[in-house]
């Protein structure tokens, strides 16, 4: 483990863009979004950004090729380019999850070359949480917030910042940085004392019993979907905010002269979603309500060894015009610790 | 704080729900915390004990779920409206967007309501209570004391310039009506108007720029009940689940700020459920800040089947040429 004073943090930075984009999140208009680090960017230690990371490899518009016609003849012009180098710092316990969750849709058979390509040259360097809030839950998920994970983790006391590479690509990167030595007490103590707030959460006792793979015929049919659906306005915040979230659509953009053809993020909560030449498979908001709470508690894990899609970053409970959320459809229909 | 108590409010639904005069209450449902509350059908009184919620934080504006609900509903529904939520429901009654005769009104007197976002702002994260009274009592996971807020301190964005507190429609009134209210709405669209054209479109090109095309906004919006909307028509060639490009983003807010122009009433609630925080609703004020003053003072849902100035032709209306005219100022 090693260790660098947080007045230094700057240099730090310095440092680690000189080789690569560095993003960070940052407070812009009082809300913390990942940003792009210069001379002068102010780390904001922030629990959540408002958007998640996933954006960085799984972006919520992407270019995939362009078409020109001429005449009887078409071109079709390849668009791919190697991602840049790049490094994320200040990535959650919880966001880091989800980069694994995305991987196994991504990263399998027909492999994603966009999302591999900038899944290769970014590298991730988490930070610890220490002040949880109300909505968080992701320990209900087995995700440990005082050991966030990714290619590098950091741990931040009030006059330190503690680093540990988890990866080659950490380890390459953290000793490139020329930081000192130092043994692991601090860090303990704080993963202990913020374990004490973990259980004071008042979704410390939300758990996954009931839901998980093989689980489809006993929750497809409850009633409960009904009256959890009741009020949903079929937009699209949680499924935009979400880290996990990763459906989507493939379009063309006729731009007059060629065109663009583009994938962008899908909501199934949307009308639209999935619609065919037969029609759409979905046609009521309770349909489409269940799709999504089916997907991350029963369908992701049936096909992901048990892995669940959702990490309890509580964003979709912050966000929602209705507050309607998992945690609220895993209170109702599965089972809670007493 | 409310001057109206949940126990009154259940009270009077519970009455009318057991001598049959409605068959469902519109209402406020409770949350796993003391703030997110959830727009909810109500049929049993045991249901409304247990789950009813009237607090600072029941901000959601029920017109809109009317259209839906009374389509389904076998009976009356009851539905408890706000003052600002009145306006929107008279709009409805005037576009025939859902049939009066299924909906008993009680409309309630309201104090404003609270932004949770502001009141994290306050207290900071991990809030483990709220108790709304005088003062907004919160407490966290982090300190062994309450913290108590001022609920002015808090005040919704759209409930500091609140520009009634008379209900415009009811059948029952609980509590003491009130009246429509001098108010500063305009001051910020006034700052917009006083910025050059350039000063102008980086303040709206930098607030949507964020914008991530939820369709909040519009699915929230008691003025956009489009069976089909638009943006979600596959047939329409703007369709898009996101924008291709920087233009389209804006042309989304743009186009639907015209489609609602002379039918908002100004009720907030785009601004309320964005997630990125735009305030969508100083578009909707520029619109309704023009109207008066090109047409007289005319306010959206005020009264039923009122013709709004943009349909309705009268002699002495504005020539097109007058707001050239007025761009190059």
């Amino acid at each position: 483990m090693f260790k660098c004073s947080i007045d230094s943090i700057n240099s730090i930075f310095e440092k680690l863009a000189s080789n690569a984009t560095l993003y960070l999140p940052a407070d812009k208009d009082g809300r913390a979004e990942y940003t792009k680090w210069e001379n002068g960017t102010e780390w904001s230690d922030a629990l959540n950004t408002v958007k998640s990371p996933k954006d960085f490899f799984f972006p919520q518009v992407q270019d995939l090729m362009k078409f020109k016609v001429s005449g009887k003849s078409i071109s079709v012009d390849d668009i791919r380019k190697e991602s840049e180098d790049f490094i994320v710092f200040g990535v959650r316990a919880c966001d880091v999850r989800s980069f694994d969750i995305l991987d196994r849709v991504f990263l399998v058979e027909p492999y994603d070359s966009y999302y591999a390509s900038s899944r290769e040259h970014g590298v991730i360097i988490s930070v610890a949480c220490t002040r949880p809030t109300e909505t968080c839950f992701c320990k209900t998920f087995g995700i440990d917030c005082t050991n966030p994970g990714g290619d590098i983790s950091v741990w931040k006391t009030e006059d330190s910042l503690y680093w540990q590479a988890n990866t080659e690509k950490g380890e390459k990167l953290l000793s490139s940085l020329g930081l000192e030595e130092c043994d692991e007490s601090a860090v303990e103590a704080q993963k202990e004392s913020t374990k004490k707030i973990l259980d004071k959460l008042p979704l410390a006792n939300l758990t996954t019993d009931g839901f998980g793979g093989g689980k489809t015929k006993e929750l497809f049919d409850r009633p409960e979907w009904k009256s959890l659906s009741e009020s949903c306005l079929g937009c699209g915040t949680c499924t935009f905010v979400c880290p996990t979230c990763q459906c989507y659509d493939v379009k063309d953009f006729n731009t007059g002269n060629e065109i663009i053809r583009f994938r962008c993020w899908d909501s199934c909560m949307y009308s639209d979603f999935t619609k065919m030449a037969h029609g759409n498979n979905r046609i009521s908001q309770v349909e489409r309500f269940r799709q999504r709470f089916m997907h991350k508690l029963v369908y992701y894990p049936e096909n992901n060894d048990g892995i669940f899609g959702c990490v309890g970053c509580g964003r979709c409970l912050a966000k929602c015009p209705i507050s309607m959320n998992i945690a609220k459809v895993m209170r109702t229909m599965g089972g809670n610790e007493e | 704080m409310q001057k109206i108590t949940r126990n009154a409010l259940i009270e009077k639904a519970a009455s009318l729900l057991e001598n049959g005069s409605v068959c469902a209450v519109l209402g406020w449902r409770k949350g796993e915390f003391d703030y997110d509350v959830t727009p909810s059908v109500f049929t049993t009184t045991e249901d409304l004990n247990a789950e009813f919620v009237w607090n600072d934080f029941c901000g959601a504006n029920f017109s809109k779920y009317l259209i839906q609900k009374t389509r389904k509903a076998e009976g009356k529904l009851l539905v408890f409206l706000k003052p600002c939520d009145t306006y929107s429901f008279n709009q409805l009654l005037t576009e025939h967007r859902f049939d009066r005769e299924k909906v008993y009104v009680v409309g309630i007197p309201c104090e404003g309501m609270a932004d949770i976002n502001k009141v994290r702002e306050a207290v900071g994260d991990g809030i483990s209570e709220i108790e709304c009274g005088e003062k907004i009592a919160v407490s966290t996971i982090y300190s062994d004391e309450k913290i108590l807020i001022d609920p002015k301190d808090v005040l919704a964005e759209r409930c500091i310039n609140c520009k009634s507190k008379k209900h415009v429609a009811f059948d029952e009134l609980l509590g003491e009506d009130g009246d429509v209210i001098e108010n500063a709405r305009f001051d910020e669209v006034a700052k917009l108007e006083a910025m050059t054209p350039d000063e102008r479109f980086a303040f709206w090109q930098n607030e949507l720029s964020r914008c991530i095309r939820c369709n909040a906004c519009r699915d929230v919006c008691p003025a956009c009940t489009c069976e089909k909307c638009v943006f979600d028509n596959p047939k329409s060639g703007v369709e898009n689940k996101a924008p291709a490009n920087e233009f389209e983003e804006k042309m989304f807010h743009i186009i639907r700020a015209f489609h609602v122009a002379g039918r908002c009433t100004d009720c907030g609630e785009c601004s309320r459920v964005c997630p990125q925080h735009i305030p969508l609703h100083l578009l909707n004020r520029k619109f309704i800040k023009d109207i008066n003053e090109f047409y007289g003072d005319y306010q959206a849902g005020a009264e039923v089947g009122s013709r709004a100035p943009l349909v309705n032709y009268t002699e002495g209306d504005l020539e097109p040429s007058e707001a050239f005219e007025r761009r190059g100022e």
